[in-house]
């Protein structure tokens, strides 16, 4: 199956869920006079999901040009890609623990680690810099507060 | 209207906004010409900079600037590298880089920044005749109308979307639409779709999507394909002659004119935005270009490079056209600056030119200043700018994931947002693999509260659905919305019967 198919069965079987969802939605006993419900729109919009994915499911794929340049990507550059995204979630967890400056500078010189960058004597001072930079501009001149160190220093 | 100019360029020339031109240009060009960072990331980087500022006025200001400054920003790279920052400047590279190759890239900014300058002026002056018109016009909606109107935008945006992608984008739309009905509303007494996460009672942050769909994806692009970077070009330290002869001007003027007003126009219909425009532009010019003009076209031609600058620019601002007389966004960008507006308390629509006048007026004024700070303070220091192009990839992608993550996290510290951007992100990345489009996503998530409220006071205003059949304007503007799915859908399936046709001829 194609990757535009398996979108489409993944949309499909969204709506389904979230037709269900709206059909079981707990309205309030004064809710159930009213014209307009909770779950009136998230219906139509359920309907309309699983009518458009069923189309899209069951249209004929279009005929490739056979001029159109196929993208492969390299293993090395999906590797990285993947690493990248593992660094986001792993900043996303340590940005409370971790304080933002560290946390930030671990994800510079991080990512910019797993792009092949091996300077790391440039990397770490740029990094250390331009994370504290960001969060005095942040914190001290936009006002929004920031941990900037580990729990247990600040 | 002079009223209006006058209250404008009272609240625009202050020091204050005059600053806020500046630096929105600035910040704009600087970042908007790194690939991987459009006009919709930087935007939204820099809306808790706009909520800290406070002002409306102010703050719109800022962000218009930013959205002048990133386009430009977009044509250095796409003429200096061959690698546009911004969709709508990938047609200026077409002749802006063969310029370059060839030692003219000093001549073919400036020819990008003199069509940008006439192409927003231009914009500009159509935008205060035009705004202010759909405007009283407007006031006549009610909520059934305004249900309506976006009905039609959407189906607008979705048919705009291309050969092959209209019952795609139509999908999207839906799941933008369903997106936007997580969390609270002003509507119920209890929030919907949460799966018993706390944090999603707030309802999916509109900056967190839009980094997902837009800044995540082209980053991560970045690393898959690092020829999107442009590295290996090298032209950028070749930047010297900035000067246009006269004959050259003559040639190009024309050009502009026509794009000027043809970019406007297909910047003010939903979902057409800067990059149909330019696209358009360029390929008008080339097909009215005779004999060795038409040759030219992407070898190097300047008329290939003034017709999608300017149109790129003219329907930048035409694009303001229904948001600030409609509040219904034609673009991404537009919906972010929606979504921007929303949080300053400021309601774009109709009501916004008799509510809040100094924000219409001075956004409108502001148009002519950055137009004229564009030209004539980021010229000049393009050569500098340009320098920034030079950043390793290994440097420049790192600073390109933390200001998407950090655009997302400012605006509402929490990191449980991160893990979002972080999901949705790769949600994006697959369903750009598959050519879904994304900008319809962010449209309906943005309309979609707007849409329900409407929908709902009209329901229970006649207490059912008749109001779309009793009401002339709604059922005129349904039909319209309607027509714009059907016709679409219509004429790719006789593209695609013709072309299986040919496709069975061939094989025999």
């Amino acid at each position: 199956m194609s990757l535009n198919r398996c979108i489409a069965l993944f949309f499909l079987v969204m709506s389904l869920v979230y037709g269900l969802a709206a059909f079981n939605y707990p309205l309030l006993p004064f809710e159930r006079n009213m014209s307009f419900l909770p779950n009136t729109m998230p219906m139509v919009l359920s309907v309309l999901g699983i009518v458009l994915s069923t189309f899209i499911l069951l249209s004929k794929p279009a005929l490739k040009n056979p001029q159109e340049e196929v993208t492969t990507y390299d293993r090395v550059h999906i590797i990285q890609a993947v690493l990248l995204l593992l660094a986001m979630v792993l900043f996303a967890l340590a940005l409370r623990p971790f304080g933002f400056i560290v946390a930030t500078s671990i994800f510079l010189i991080a990512t910019g680690f797993i792009l092949g960058e091996r300077k790391l004597h440039i990397m770490i001072p740029i990094a250390g810099f331009s994370a504290f930079g960001i969060w005095y501009l942040v914190q001290e001149v936009l006002g929004i507060f920031m941990r900037p160190w580990p729990g247990f220093i600040s | 209207m002079i009223e209006g100019i006058l209250t404008g360029l009272g609240t625009a020339l202050s020091l204050q906004n005059l600053f806020m031109v500046v630096s929105g240009c600035l910040v704009g060009t600087l970042i908007g010409m790194l690939p991987g960072l459009g006009p919709m990331s930087i935007i939204a980087i820099m809306i808790p900079v706009a909520i800290k500022i406070g002002d409306p006025s102010s703050a719109l200001i800022l962000l218009a600037g930013v959205y002048y400054g990133a386009i430009f920003g977009g044509s250095t790279s796409s003429i200096l590298i061959n690698a546009p920052g911004v969709a709508g400047t990938v047609a200026t590279s077409f002749d802006g880089y063969p310029m370059a190759k060839a030692g003219k890239a000093g001549k073919a900014l400036t020819i990008a920044a003199v069509s940008s300058f006439v192409g927003g002026t231009v914009g500009a002056i159509l935008l205060m005749g035009f705004a202010p018109l759909l405007a009283s016009f407007a006031l006549l909606f009610h909520s059934a109308e305004y249900f309506a109107l976006m009905v039609v935008g959407l189906s607008a945006i979705a048919a705009f979307a291309g050969t092959g992608q209209v019952v795609k984008a139509l999908l999207m739309t839906v799941v933008g639409l369903m997106l936007a009905t997580v969390g609270e509303s002003a509507l119920f007494n209890a929030p919907r779709f949460t799966m018993g996460i706390s944090d999603l009672q707030s309802g999916i942050g509109f900056i967190t999507l839009a980094m997902a769909l837009f800044a995540l994806p082209e980053a991560l692009f970045l690393v898959l394909d690092p020829k999107r970077s442009g590295r290996d070009a090298g032209v950028s330290s070749e930047i010297k002659d900035l000067r246009i002869t006269r004959a050259e001007a003559r040639e190009i003027a024309p050009v502009i004119g026509r794009q000027s007003i043809q970019g406007f126009l297909i910047g003010v219909m939903p979902g057409a935005g800067a990059t149909l425009a330019s696209f358009l532009g360029y390929a008008v010019e080339r097909n009215i270009a005779k004999g060795k003009d038409q040759e030219a076209f992407g070898k190097g031609s300047i008329k290939g490079l003034a017709a999608p600058e300017t149109a790129n620019n003219a329907a930048c601002t035409g694009s303001f056209v229904p948001l600030l007389t409609l509040g219904i966004p034609g673009s991404g960008t537009t919906a972010i600056l929606l979504g921007a507006l929303i949080a300053l308390n400021v309601s774009p629509g109709p009501r916004l030119m008799i509510d809040n006048p100094e924000v219409f007026w001075a956004v409108i004024v502001s148009m002519y200043l950055g137009n004229v700070v564009l030209l004539i303070l980021n010229l000049p220091l393009i050569p500098y700018i340009a320098k920034l192009l030079a950043v390793p990839r290994n440097y420049l992608i790192p600073f390109i994931l933390f200001f998407t993550l950090m655009g997302s996290y400012i605006g509402q510290n929490n990191a449980t947002e991160l893990l979002i951007l972080v999901g949705l992100g790769i949600g994006a990345t697959i369903l750009r693999f598959a050519d879904y489009p994304l900008a319809p996503l962010l449209i309906g998530f943005i309309l979609g509260g707007m849409m329900e409220n409407n929908f709902a006071r009209a329901v229970n205003l006649t207490d059912g659905v008749s109001f779309m059949w009793e009401r002339p304007m709604t059922l005129s503007l349904l039909c319209v919305g309607l027509i714009l799915i059907i016709l679409p859908i219509y004429r790719q399936r006789q593209l695609w019967a013709s072309a299986r046709r040919q496709g069975i001829a061939d094989g025999d």
